[in-house]
């Protein structure tokens, strides 16, 4: 296929999944804001840095949610926000129309300007928010679905879903590298309800609790979320699953091509990581220093990937 | 105002018998509703052309009157012959301008309006398309006056756009009224996209030796007919490629894909002459391919149409197509001219200048519509103004007679009443030649209004041609 279609495909499934996130870490900050003490923690910086919009903010300034909801969902300027993650998913999606079925065209292409008209004022905006960010996880759902169901499992399926999986992955990590402090062994001790309340809103920001409960019932424990968010190979949010996921693809398209490039053993070497590690290994590291690698190995693989199929 | 339905007289005509009963039983109420069914329908598929810089919604989408534009076969086996006589008689002008030039040595066409046509491209002297063919798509823009009286408005030589909405609106009248098409009366036009595949591959160049690989090359999504680009390519299967992703190596053209470089031996173009290769054509274009016209010249790929096609559609070479008709094919022309005189002729300005009030007049370059003077709807002011304007440069200028162009029942401000359509079929040339029966139909939404462009307030329609 054309690299420009390779390329396309790639980014309008990092920006569909980009939008989810956004939407999701939205209500994470929601959840959070609500809790007493909120006001102190200023919890709104944590979702607007994980969103890579910090630089939108004054140092000093305490982000309020009208103010994070302006930058994240409807400003069309920040490359991040919800508004120009979904016209970019389009203008990819448009730029290969006839990679895509009209299925998946028409899922992309309905309601794409209804951001552009919502009422900026904060009353307005934090009535609508909920259903803003229903609206937008419908979007990457329903796009996803149609996909599902009707593209051709040929290279450019495997493009899209590249995409969309290392941009996952990378959310995964960018909201642990802000959250981390949290989820340490050491704030075990400190026990008591802000922290429980802390280490669910990481789950929340995933929309995991649910599913984090079918797999350990119990109580919950910072170890056991970061387990379930790094390693857990069944939970469709984690990085062991995105990576894995990513590595199937690129397998796709190495016995399609007959080539083999050097985003093969990257994902290879990851997917192994993170298969070989427990838990304890990963903290005797450092948390921390794990999530700032997986970030750098993550963005060295799209690196990769561009190179080896000529983006 | 011959009226398609119901005739000069008021005598509902045969071909339209279906389309009454239906609109009888319908009624106005449900034919809005469908109306606004089939808007939201359209935008959501994005079956849109763009306009920028005016303001508003940036894709928008050409207005679709659901009441069809009815043919009878017997009046549609004339329009046939008499398209497929033109589409050969324009390849047959194409070839000879850029060769011999016997129809300008005979005195037929005057010398100066190819050679100093600004279409015309003496960097294809000599060069043999394959098959012959330079416009491998010719849509003819086509007007009727009466029950017989059908004439030839312009030829489109280059690459005419319109045909997506032929298949759409077909394809939507067929999911909102299934019971129209009951029983196969009517011809079916999707076969257009199959067509069009099997004329590219029929025309694959010399150095293509196994199954050739077309394409459709676009400016981009920016273009106003993009969709139309992704659409074709899409229903042929074939790659939809931008210039950038296409280079030259070897005299071949290639495109880049995520295997590396693969071969390109048929480029159907939608991007002008002008901005196709910046190293044989405009040297300050983004666009294009460089070295494309040399691999093009050496047989190392066909672009469809042919560069300099556009020489053979323009307004002042209109007016000769009966006389090449006449001299390549040696018959009598099955589809009139539109009578017209042409400025750049002493006696035949002072005519029009002395007419203005009741002509149409054209810059012979111009298209969209645009430039033109309807005589009779303009004022004084505007007649004196384009006066000046023929004077000083008369040759670019012809006349045409206010047509009183037919009428077929549309949906208008919520009741049905009768607007002014133009016709446009596509006539695809490769070995052989192919014409599916129906074209796009255009209709000016306006009471009165005989301007059916797009970009003018203009809507279309779906065409039948009834089967036999």
């Amino acid at each position: 296929m054309l690299s420009r279609t390779a390329e396309n495909l790639f980014w309008m499934g990092r920006y569909i999944e980009r939008a989810e996130s956004t939407a999701r870490l939205m209500e994470m900050g929601q959840r959070m804001a609500m809790l007493p003490g909120a006001g102190e923690r200023d919890e709104w910086r944590s979702v607007v840095t994980s969103c890579g919009s910090a630089h939108h903010f004054d140092k000093a300034e305490r982000i309020s949610e009208v103010a994070a909801a302006r930058a994240l969902v409807l400003d069309g300027d920040n490359p991040s926000s919800i508004r120009a993650c979904l016209s970019a998913a389009r203008a990819n999606g448009k730029a290969v129309r006839t990679a895509l079925t009209r299925e998946m065209w028409e899922s992309l292409n309905d309601g794409w300007r209804k951001l552009e008209s919502v009422d900026p004022g904060a009353q307005s905006l934090r009535r609508e928010l909920p259903e803003l960010l229903d609206w937008t996880k419908r979007r990457a759902n329903l796009l996803r679905g149609a996909a599902e169901t009707s593209m051709l499992r040929n290279d450019g399926w495997d493009f899209m879903r590249i995409g969309g999986f290392l941009e996952r992955a990378d959310m995964i990590l960018r909201l642990l590298d802000v959250k981390y402090f949290v989820l340490l062994p050491e704030t075990d001790v400190v026990g008591g309800g802000r922290d429980h309340h802390q280490w669910t809103s990481v789950l929340h920001a995933t929309s995991a609790t649910r599913a984090f409960h079918h797999v350990y019932r119990g109580d919950y424990a910072p170890w056991q979320i970061t387990d379930f968010l790094l390693l857990n190979r069944a939970f469709p949010r984690s990085l062991s699953h995105c990576y894995r996921q990513t590595l199937g693809h690129l397998e796709h398209i190495e016995r399609r091509y007959g080539a083999r490039h050097p985003c093969h053993d990257t994902a290879l070497a990851m997917v192994e990581r993170l298969e070989s590690a427990g838990m304890g290994e990963l903290f005797k590291q450092g948390l921390h220093e794990f999530v700032s690698d997986a970030l750098a190995v993550t963005a060295r693989l799209s690196r990769e990937i561009k190179e080896a199929y000529h983006f | 105002m011959f009226n398609e339905m119901s005739g000069s007289d008021g005598k509902l005509r045969d071909p339209y018998a279906g389309i009454a009963e239906w609109l009888e039983s319908s009624g106005v109420d449900l034919l809005n509703r469908r109306s606004e069914e089939a808007e939201a329908i359209f935008r959501r598929i994005g079956i849109t052309f763009a306009v920028y810089g005016e303001g508003g919604d940036p894709e928008r989408l050409i207005p679709f009157d659901l009441i069809p534009r009815v043919f009878a076969a017997a009046e549609w086996r004339r329009l046939d012959r008499g398209i497929r006589q033109r589409a050969r008689a324009l390849n047959a002008f194409l070839y000879d301008v850029y060769h011999r030039g016997e129809i300008l040595r005979a005195g037929i066409v005057p010398a100066h309006l190819v050679y100093r046509n600004s279409a015309f491209l003496p960097e294809m002297m000599g060069v043999k398309p394959p098959g012959r063919v330079y416009s491998h798509i010719v849509g003819i823009d086509i007007v009727r006056t009466g029950a017989d009286d059908f004439q030839v408005l312009e030829d489109n030589c280059r690459t005419p756009s319109g045909v997506s909405y032929m298949l759409e609106n077909r394809e939507i009248m067929m999911r909102m009224f299934p019971e129209l098409f009951d029983g196969g009366g009517v011809e079916p036009v999707d076969d257009y996209p199959d067509a069009l595949r099997k004329t590219l591959e029929e025309v694959a160049p010399p150095a293509c030796k196994g199954d050739p690989t077309c394409v459709v090359m676009t400016p981009g999504p920016l273009n106003s007919a993009y969709y139309e680009h992704s659409f074709l390519a899409d229903l042929m299967g074939v790659e939809l490629v931008e210039p950038q992703d296409l280079f030259v190596d070897d005299g071949l053209v290639w495109m880049r894909t995520t295997r590396g470089p693969q071969r390109v031996d048929v480029i159907y173009r939608r991007i002008d002459d002008d901005y196709i290769d910046p190293l044989s054509f405009r040297p300050d274009s983004l666009l294009g391919v460089p070295g494309l016209f040399d691999a093009y010249r050496a047989g190392g790929v066909t672009l469809c149409s042919a560069p300099g096609a556009g020489v053979a559609d323009d307004k002042a070479i209109y007016t000769f197509v009966p006389d090449m008709i006449r001299f390549y094919l040696g018959e009598k022309p099955i589809l009139d001219n539109v009578p017209t005189w042409r400025c750049a002729e002493t006696d035949s300005c002072k005519y029009v200048l002395e007419h203005l009030d009741e002509l149409v007049v054209k810059e012979v370059h111009g298209s969209g519509g645009y430039g033109m003077l309807i005589g009779p709807k303009a004022t004084k002011e505007e007649c004196e103004a384009y006066a000046k304007r023929i004077l000083a440069d008369p040759s670019d200028f012809i006349a045409q007679p206010t047509l009183d162009l037919s009428a077929t029942p549309t949906i208008s401000g919520g009741v049905v009443s009768p607007r002014h359509v133009d016709f446009r079929p596509y006539c695809l040339v490769g070995q052989e030649m192919r014409l599916v029966p129906g074209g796009l139909t255009r209709v000016a939404l306006r009471e009165g209004s005989l301007v059916v462009n797009s970009s003018q307030g203009g809507g279309v329609k779906d065409t039948w041609v009834l089967s036999e």
